[in-house]
């Protein structure tokens, strides 16, 4: 094979996406007519899942491309597929979303597929370089998508606030890089871990800091979640789904690679980051989300107190504690597109509502809705015997085998306290008079929120596929 | 079947009774009483089974019996179910107090029946599963599974103050299990398995002792309840409706009981030797200060509710008594109380469900209406108060000669709890049944209808038996508490050795 097509066979998922993106732009413009949607989204869903497909047809094993910006391997193959999913499963939600709000223009599904684009190849970038790239096509994607709406106020302030504090953390990022480049002379993760062999100098330091910063705004990690409630809530609810699954996880997954390839030298200094924003994660997410009363920013909340959770597998900096962090994201992404599929069943005379209260007595009103919704909440809970439990077991287990032992003490008081919030919603659900009846959701949004409930209430019986194949691929970073 | 043993087929009955009854269509009442049948189904046919096991169960000797072990796909983590002579009094225990709820539950319960009956079955499950499961991360699946169910049950079939009192009783009790869970995955990092045969035969760091039984004291001791943090359990009593206050008293709070039989004892010896006076002193305040809490209490529910703190204080000091009669003593008090407690709820359930309080002062001269109710209450109340020839005694006096033999003062100081208990059973006893028949709220009381002769008639039968002939019990589990406290002394007697070879 010759490189170039070596590297291609590599890349294919991303190279589809790229030729695909453009066509269904082509597409979109050239139709002419009223720039609606027509049938894009659903082409666009067809062709995230060919890229999907694709990374099971890959060749098998690590291989690093394209002069050294891009690496191919299965820990990268693991983080595609989740960002994948996300991606589809926002835009099936997006569907009818769209359509019912006067918002369904055919570059929303195009911008999904150009932001989904930036997240692959920011997953599998192997030098400051490609983060770099991959960072910004996923994130112009993302203030566009954050703004999609317009008409609606909240929108359009979402979606500058979103760009305003991007653009900020983007140059902290890139300040953090080229001080990582000046002192250590190159671009590559490999370059950068050689030069950490020796005891760090302090401006390596200052740029570890500094590229951690920029990953945490994309990670919404306290002190940089700010965005998230605001963002959350002012965003169209296909949109936040998407923002909370795929782009989390493609944010975790190059915060994952850069710390484990880059800095492995440097684990003291990482891990004190790590430790800091992860229990300050935990503790907000858990604390601020206890007064809110729409269930998009407690959502926006809740998932800053799990990003803190991940983080904990990420502290253990071991091989268990990527498997630990891989697991709790895969189960994440589940529970959180679940959750925002129940979000998108609220709807009463025409309209979506965002309140909790309006949830009231659902158990009444729409049983299966109740109990989909209800053991999403459990799981995010970390109750056993849902998935949720799954999740935190394996990243604690890593930090306890590490002897980060307050840590893991904080973090399981911390969920302690967010197991509130997340009861008060079973509580509203189960135990208070009914409201009015939601609308009948469309059968997209009902199957969605019945699948990934089911996933976490059955994934006790057989964790085994996930936890090998998470296994697996974190033994690929070491 | 399938690979699978008896156990698991226990664990799983009343989840097929619970998917049966989920997919019941409709809310007329037909539906409702099939929803009642079938749970009742359910539930007897799993106390069937789990008397089967009971007969294939040897008590002779004090290996684990019935081991069942799957892998559990790919996860690191091991499905590995089995019972001993501790475990067994339990398991049955819950399966035959199960029907009683099921019945307990039958005219009291009109709204959302199948989801009451399904939310019963599942815990039932899990119950079972606690007290089955040989692997630390089963046994905290089953253990804090429960409390879902059991949130539901209080927060929506509950009276006024259930909201309040379902976030207490989840709450608490989820703080002490995440100890509890980071202590697990420290033994696992330790012994490199959760299997818990194998952790019971391994000798953890002295060090490591006193943090790990730390972190399980803090789940048990929450379960149990003991004092200090037994404030949820008044409230999650008096706020759960009676079938719910029925499984609480009966089985929940033995899982905390059960925890330090299985784990920290045997795994823990020597922690448990170095934090000994602690549970004593907690025991004790829980036996004399908990009865005199009980006697001032103008609830009914609640005055029962302190009454099992306090005897759940008995329990814990015949544990860590560690002697055969204070360990047997305190299992034999567990399964005795699961009973006693279990039909006092009842009691007030019956009084309950026709006058709609449980007021004290709202009652009195029952005797006169209710001949019968007044026998019923008696003996439970009885057996409450340990009178000889009643289960309550067997288990309250060996526990006491556990603990004089251990330790003379706690002894002391925990009989005078006997007579606490004397004074606050009669006195609710007397406030009910006697004095006069004048309150017009209760003129035209009923006597017991036959479903809840039914309900109560083997509860008081079993409470007598096991009064004169409490021999099935303590015979069941005798083998196993003695090889219990050989290892335990065994492994006290290494460490001395031990130290007496450093210096």
């Amino acid at each position: 094979m010759t490189p170039i097509a070596f590297a291609f066979a590599h890349s294919l998922p991303e190279i589809l996406l790229a030729a695909g993106a453009l066509v269904l732009l082509m597409l979109g413009v050239f139709r002419g007519g009223d720039g609606r949607d027509w049938i894009i989204s659903e082409l666009a869903i067809a062709l995230l899942g060919a890229a999907f497909l694709l990374l099971f047809f890959e060749i098998k094993g690590s291989a690093v491309v394209w002069d050294g910006a891009f690496i191919d391997d299965p820990f990268g193959r693991f983080m595609k597929g989740l960002v994948l999913i996300g991606a589809i499963v926002s835009l099936i939600l997006s569907l009818d979303f769209m359509r019912r709000e006067g918002i369904d223009l055919f570059e929303f599904p195009v911008l999904v597929v150009i932001a989904a684009l930036g997240m692959l190849m920011l997953v599998s970038a192997q030098n400051l370089i490609a983060l770099y790239l991959g960072l910004e096509l996923m994130s112009l994607a993302l203030y566009v998508m954050a703004a999609f709406h317009r008409g609606n106020v909240r929108a359009s302030e979402a979606g500058l606030k979103y760009f305003a504090l991007g653009a900020l953390s983007s140059g902290m990022l890139l300040y953090g890089a080229s001080l990582l480049y000046g002192f250590t002379g190159t671009v590559s993760f490999a370059g950068i871990a050689q030069a950490f062999q020796a005891k760090p100098s302090l401006g390596l330091v200052f740029g570890i800091v500094f590229m951690l910063a920029g990953l945490s705004f994309k990670m919404s990690v306290v002190p940089f979640h700010m965005w998230t409630p605001d963002v959350y809530e002012g965003a169209p609810t296909p949109v936040t789904a998407f923002f909370a699954s795929a782009a989390k996880m493609a944010a975790v997954a190059i915060t994952v690679r850069l710390v484990m390839t880059a800095f492995p030298g440097a684990a003291p200094q990482w891990r004190q980051i790590v430790v800091f924003t992860a229990i300050l994660s935990m503790a907000i997410g858990a604390f601020a989300a206890i007064g809110q009363t729409n269930i998009k920013r407690l959502m926006a909340y809740s998932s800053i107190g799990h990003m803190g959770f991940a983080l904990v597998g990420l502290a253990s900096g071991t091989e268990t504690g990527v498997q630990g962090v891989m697991i709790y994201m895969a189960i994440y992404l589940v529970m959180t597109l679940g959750t925002f599929a129940a979000i998108l069943s609220m709807r009463i005379t025409g309209t979506y509502v965002e309140n909790i209260g309006d949830l009231a007595g659902l158990a009444r009103t729409n049983g299966p809705m109740a109990f989909f919704l209800g053991a999403m909440m459990l799981s995010l809970a970390g109750i056993p015997p849902l998935a949720g439990f799954f999740a935190k077991w394996y990243v604690f287990n890593a930090a306890i085998q590490a002897g980060l032992y307050p840590l893991a003490v904080i973090g399981v008081l911390a969920s302690a306290v967010a197991c509130f919030y997340y009861l008060r919603i079973v509580k509203i659900m189960y135990f208070d008079e009914a409201a009015p009846k939601f609308e009948t959701a469309s059968p997209a949004v009902t199957a969605v929120l019945a699948v990934s409930s089911l996933l976490t209430v059955f994934f006790a019986l057989w964790p085994g596929p996930l936890v090998s194949a998470a296994g697996a691929a974190a033994k690929s970073l070491f | 079947m399938f690979g699978f043993g008896l156990l698991t087929g226990l664990i799983v009955l009343p989840l097929v009774g619970a998917a049966f009854i989920l997919c019941l269509r409709g809310d007329d009442e037909a539906t409702k009483n099939n929803a009642r049948w079938a749970a009742l189904l359910a539930t007897l046919v799993t106390f069937a089974l789990a008397l089967w096991a009971w007969r294939l169960f040897d008590p002779a000797s004090a290996a684990f019996q019935l081991v069942e072990e799957k892998r559990w796909a790919g996860s690191g983590l091991v499905y590995k179910l089995g019972i001993d002579g501790i475990s067994m009094p339990f398991v049955v225990l819950t399966a035959f107090l199960m029907p009683f709820c099921i019945l307990a539950s039958w005219e009291s319960i009109t709204t959302r029946v199948k989801e009451y009956m399904i939310a019963f079955l599942v815990l039932e499950t899990l119950m079972i599963g606690v007290f089955c499961a040989l692997d630390l991360v089963l046994f905290y699946l089953f253990f804090e599974g429960g409390l879902i169910p059991m949130f539901l049950i209080i927060g929506v079939w509950g009276g006024k103050r259930r909201v309040y009192a379902s976030f207490k009783f989840f709450l608490y009790t989820l703080v002490g299990s995440l100890l509890m869970l980071l202590a697990i995955m420290a033994m696992y990092g330790a012994a490199g398995t959760t299997d818990i045969t194998v952790l019971l035969k391994t000798a953890f760091p002295s060090s490591m002792q006193k943090w790990l039984w730390l972190a399980f004291f803090a789940s048990f001791a929450v379960k149990m309840p003991m004092w200090p943090v037994h404030t949820w359990l008044p409230d999650a009593h008096v706020e759960a409706p009676t079938a719910g206050s029925v499984i609480l008293a009966g089985i929940l709070l033995k899982m905390g009981g059960y925890g330090f039989i299985r784990f920290s004892l045997p795994m823990f010896p020597e922690a448990s030797q170095y934090f000994a006076p602690l549970v004593y002193t907690l025991s004790i305040i829980a036996i004399v200060y908990t009865s005199l809490v009980a006697l001032v209490q103008e609830d009914m529910k609640k005055l029962i509710a302190y009454s099992s703190v306090a005897h759940m204080g008995f329990v814990t000091m015949g544990l860590f008594a560690m002697n055969q009669q204070g360990v047997q003593g305190a299992v034999f008090q567990m399964v005795s109380h699961g009973l006693v407690s279990g039909a006092l709820f009842l009691c007030v359930g019956v009084v309950y469900d026709r006058i709609h309080t449980r007021e004290i002062d709202a009652y009195g001269g029952l005797v006169k209406n209710m001949p019968l109710y007044a026998v019923a209450l008696m003996v439970f109340t009885m057996a409450n108060a340990g009178l000889p020839g009643t289960s309550g005694f067997v288990g309250e006096f060996l526990t006491l000669i556990g603990a004089f033999s251990a330790n003379s003062w706690v002894g002391f100081f925990a009989t005078t709890g006997v007579i606490l208990s004397a004074a606050y059973a009669l006195y609710l006893y007397r406030r009910i049944i006697f004095g006069v028949f004048d309150k017009p709220a209760l003129a035209g009381i009923a006597d017991l209808s036959a479903r809840e002769i039914a309900l109560l008639a083997p509860l008081l039968a079993l409470t007598i038996y096991y009064g004169v002939h409490p021999q099935p019990i303590l015979d069941a589990c005798a083998a196993s508490v003695a090889g219990l406290i050989r290892d335990y002394d065994a492994a006290l007697a290494a460490v001395k050795v031990a130290a007496a070879a450093a210096h």
